[in-house]
C-alpha cells in the first residue's frame, strides 16, 4: 500500500483538497504529516509515493486513487517532487476527463513548503485559484 | 502498413524479449546518469502489454495501439512511462484503419510532437526524442526498415555526445556526457526489433 487518503473527508469537501506526489513513500507520508499537524482534519488530504512495485519512482494509478481520495468539488492541488512525478501526474489528471480535470492544478512548488502553504490557504475557504498561486509564489 | 493479428502479437512478443535481453543494460546506462531502474521499468511495462498480447492483438490497429500504450503508462512508471504512453495512445488515436504510409509518417510527427510537449524536451536535450526524430525523417523518406533500425542505433549512440537537459541526468550537467541516454538506447532496440520484423516479413 504506497497510496492512502491522510483521513476521511467526507466533511471537508467545500475546501480544495491537496494531494502529495513523491517518489518516495516516505516523504510522501511524511510531507502529509506536516500539512495534517498545520491544518487538521479540514482540507481533504492524499498522498501517494513509490512505483507499483514499492520502490522509488511514481505511478499513473497511485497518483489517480489519491486525486480520487483527495477530491473535492472546489478542487485539488497537486504537489510533486522531480520530473516522473509531474510527467506521471499529468496523465493521471488527462485520465480523470476534461470537466474533473480543469479542476485539477499541478502546482510549481516546491513539495512540503508548497503542500503546507496551500492547505493553510485551502482551510480558509480559498479558491483553487487562489491556493494555486500562493503555494506559487515560492518559487522563484 | 497492414498488420494483422498474428503480427501484432509477434510484434509485442519481440519488443518484450528485446527489452528482457537488454534490461540490465539499460538499467546500467541508467545508473550512470539517472536513478538506475529503466531496465526494470521497461521490463514491468513490456510484461504487462504481453501478458495481453491475444486480446490486444485481436484489436483493431489503431485501437491496439492506444490500448498498449495506456498499459505502458499504467505499468512503466518513471519518466518512461508517459513519453512511450503518449507516443503510442497518440499514435492509435491519429490512425485510420487504412492508413497510407503518408498518413502514418503524418501521424507518427504529431506523436512525437506529443512526445516533446509531454517531457517539455526538444532535439538534442539527451532523451528518445533524439532518436524518435532521425527515425521519424527516415519513414517520411520511405526508407527500408534496415536503415531505419541503422539509424535509429546510430541515433542512440550519438546521445552519448550530449549534456542532459531534462530528467534527473540534467542535474549532472556536463558529467552527463560520455554516457548513452537509456531512453534513447530503449527507443531504438524497440525500433531496431520492429524493423527486423518488418524487414522479415514485408518485403517491399
Amino acid at each position: 500500500m504506497n497510496a492512502r487518503a491522510a483521513q476521511p473527508a467526507a466533511s471537508s469537501s467545500a475546501n480544495v483538497g491537496i494531494v502529495i506526489v513523491s517518489h518516495s513513500p516516505l516523504v510522501a507520508k511524511g510531507a502529509a504529516d506536516m500539512v495534517r499537524q498545520m491544518v487538521g482534519d479540514c482540507v481533504p488530504l492524499a498522498w501517494t509515493g513509490g512505483n507499483a512495485e514499492g520502490g522509488l519512482g511514481t505511478h499513473v494509478a497511485g497518483i489517480s486513487a489519491a486525486i480520487e481520495a483527495a477530491w473535492s468539488e472546489a478542487g485539488v492541488a497537486v504537489f510533486v517532487d522531480l520530473g516522473g512525478a509531474e510527467t506521471n501526474s499529468e496523465m493521471a489528471v488527462e485520465r480523470l476527463g476534461p470537466a474533473r480535470a480543469a479542476r485539477v492544478a499541478i502546482c510549481n512548488a516546491p513539495l512540503v513548503e508548497g503542500a503546507v502553504v496551500a492547505a493553510a490557504e485551502a482551510s480558509g475557504g480559498s479558491s483553487l485559484a487562489k491556493v494555486v498561486a500562493t503555494a506559487e509564489e515560492l518559487s522563484p | 502498413m497492414q498488420l494483422d493479428a498474428a503480427d501484432l502479437a509477434a510484434l509485442i512478443g519481440l519488443c518484450r524479449a528485446e527489452i528482457d535481453r537488454h534490461g540490465e543494460h539499460l538499467s546500467a546506462l541508467d545508473s550512470a546518469i539517472g536513478d538506475g531502474d529503466h531496465g526494470a521499468n521497461m521490463r514491468r511495462g513490456l510484461e504487462a502489454v504481453f501478458a495481453e498480447r491475444d486480446a490486444i492483438a485481436a484489436l483493431p490497429l489503431p485501437a491496439a495501439l492506444e490500448r498498449i500504450g495506456l498499459v505502458l503508462v499504467m505499468n512503466i512508471g518513471g519518466a518512461a512511462g508517459p513519453l512511450y504512453g503518449t507516443l503510442l495512445m497518440e499514435l492509435g488515436r491519429g490512425l485510420g484503419s487504412a492508413a497510407t504510409p503518408d498518413e502514418f509518417a503524418a501521424t507518427l510527427e504529431h506523436a512525437i510532437a506529443a512526445v516533446a510537449r509531454r517531457g517539455r524536451s526538444g532535439p538534442g536535450d539527451k532523451t528518445l526524442l533524439d532518436v524518435l526524430y532521425p527515425v521519424q525523417a527516415e519513414v517520411v523518406r520511405r526508407s527500408a526498415p534496415g536503415r531505419i533500425a541503422a539509424c535509429a542505433r546510430s541515433a542512440a549512440h550519438s546521445t552519448g555526445a550530449m549534456q542532459a537537459r531534462r530528467g534527473r541526468a540534467s542535474f549532472l550537467g556536463p558529467r552527463s556526457i560520455g554516457h548513452e541516454d537509456p531512453g534513447a538506447s530503449s527507443c531504438a532496440l524497440l525500433t531496431a526489433a520492429i524493423c527486423g520484423y518488418l524487414e522479415e516479413h514485408r518485403p517491399s
